[in-house]
């Protein structure tokens, strides 16, 4: 309980926390393992660590850090493309500040600017837009990442551009879609998830009717939840409930900013530039059928793919490196060999070390490492 | 990048491209509220506390969660780095 003081309300943590316990000892004696609940999204993984939340929980649920750190899960292969365009001539390549670091098979951004390529971290991608209108000379790309979340930020840049005329503009597009990466996860035979915390922000976009089929075809209750500690635990001991009760629903703890039907607005620009591609590579991950967009032909004009020669090859994760295996919640980042070996938030190897939304990041950062070691240790003899 | 952070927006810059300026924690800059007019005019949304995501409002919040919101973000590390972000930008 080594933070809960911290909480804004440290009573009705308290609370929580013996009602998720009471919730527990109720379940199946007969249980073989722990509840395996995963939070899906690197904001709240970021939240858990923060605040200790893990170590508040009682030994029958375990928590497993879910894909949803965009930066986290891009490949090798993504940031050797974007390198290359970022080295292409007259080009100035904008990017938001978490992708900077993360170790291509060759260099990363940071690195290609270092030896002099035009690599500028931007806030928004209105900021590369803006920076198209003040370089008409120059080709300015803009790096797009993320989940539904970010997506109608750059659809809607797209479209200013276009009403603008803005001619120097580009989209290298690289943006992921949460539905089938969360059906990829469930169809892993290396996992046995018992529920979900729902991410928070994609769906502020997307609403919740997008995971009704967690519950339906899956028989899993997901729980959306918010960004704070109290919004955790709450949505933790809603989905606990549900398992103790026999239930499997999609609830929304998340209501304040996430609507059911999402935001309209965002939907409508998604729709109108970016379709479904057919696969896309995930670091660790591998090839996920329909979980990445690109942009719509009609929108030819402002993308990178069709602008550039992209190499797009495949590379291979670094074989030491077991980002794949955690990003999976088959392991925790302190059973990674490089983890605190080679592998940390200065010096990151694997791309769960780069942002601060990576579980290894988090691990590092707020985890016990001395325990960690001692425990590696022993699991090692 | 994926938490945003609370602001309120404080003028219109510019009706037609649905673009204004939001105060977060006093720092100003220009955003996006196309996602959060709705089926008001665009001036009605000044006074509007706000959730900002890379320079798009995503979604309307009262000003008790706008502060509670900000000051978990500012335990977190999270409302420098987009401070910092902002700032950095230079587009005020």
């Amino acid at each position: 309980m080594k933070y809960v003081d911290e909480f804004r309300d440290p009573e009705r943590a308290a609370v929580l926390i013996a009602a998720i316990g009471d919730l527990a000892r109720s379940l199946d004696r007969a249980r073989e393992r722990p509840l395996h609940i995963m939070e899906v999204c690197g904001g709240h993984t970021h939240t858990i660590f923060r605040y200790g939340i893990a170590n508040m929980l009682p030994a029958e649920i375990e928590l497993v850090h879910g894909p949803g750190c965009p930066v986290c899960v891009l490949p090798m292969g993504r940031v050797d493309d974007c390198v290359a365009i970022a080295e292409a001539p007259g080009v100035i390549f904008a990017t938001f500040g978490d992708a900077m670091r993360v170790p291509g098979s060759r260099k990363s951004l940071l690195q290609a600017k270092a030896e002099g390529a035009d690599v500028r971290m931007v806030y928004s991608p209105l900021d590369a837009l803006a920076l198209a209108h003040e370089n008409p000379q120059r080709e300015v790309v803009f790096f797009g990442l993320g989940f539904e979340t970010t997506m109608p930020s750059t659809a809607f840049t797209v479209l200013q551009a276009e009403a603008e005329g803005v001619r120097n503009f580009s989209l290298f597009c690289n943006h992921i879609t949460i539905v089938p990466t969360m059906k990829a996860i469930l169809d892993s035979p290396d996992l046995e998830l018992d529920g979900f915390l729902g991410p928070g922000h994609v769906s502020m976009v997307t609403g919740t009717r997008p995971y009704e089929f967690i519950a339906r075809d899956y028989y899993r209750p997901l729980v959306v939840a918010g960004f704070e500690p109290l919004d955790i635990l709450h949505s933790l001991w809603l989905v606990l409930k549900q398992i103790v009760e026999g239930r499997c629903e999609i609830e929304n703890q998340y209501g304040r900013v996430a609507p059911r039907d999402g935001n309209s607005a965002a939907q409508d620009a998604i729709g109108k530039v970016f379709e479904l591609r057919e696969f896309f590579e995930w670091r660790g991950l591998g090839s996920i059928d329909h979980s990445g967009v690109r942009m719509r032909e009609a929108y030819a004009a402002y993308d990178a793919e069709r602008k550039f020669a992209i190499p797009a090859l495949h590379v291979a994760d670094p074989k030491s490196c077991q980002c794949g295996e955690v990003l999976k919640g088959a392991i925790k980042p302190w059973q990674c060999k490089l983890f605190g070996a080679g592998c940390a938030p200065e010096t990151p190897l694997g791309a769960l070390m780069v942002s601060s939304e990576g579980a290894c990041a988090a691990y590092y950062q707020y985890g016990d490492l001395e325990g960690l070691r001692a425990k590696r240790a022993a699991n090692a003899a | 990048m994926c938490l945003g952070i609370p602001g309120r927006i404080v003028a219109i810059t510019d009706a037609s491209r649905k673009l204004a300026t939001v105060d977060v924690a006093g720092v100003k800059r220009e955003i996006n509220v196309a996602c959060i007019i709705g089926d008001r005019a665009v001036e009605d949304c000044v006074g509007d506390w706000v959730l900002v995501h890379v320079g798009f409002a995503m979604s309307l919040i009262n000003e008790e969660q706008a502060i509670e919101t900000l000051r978990i973000l500012t335990e977190l590390g999270e409302a420098q780095q987009e401070i910092a972000a902002m700032r950095a930008s230079g587009r005020m």
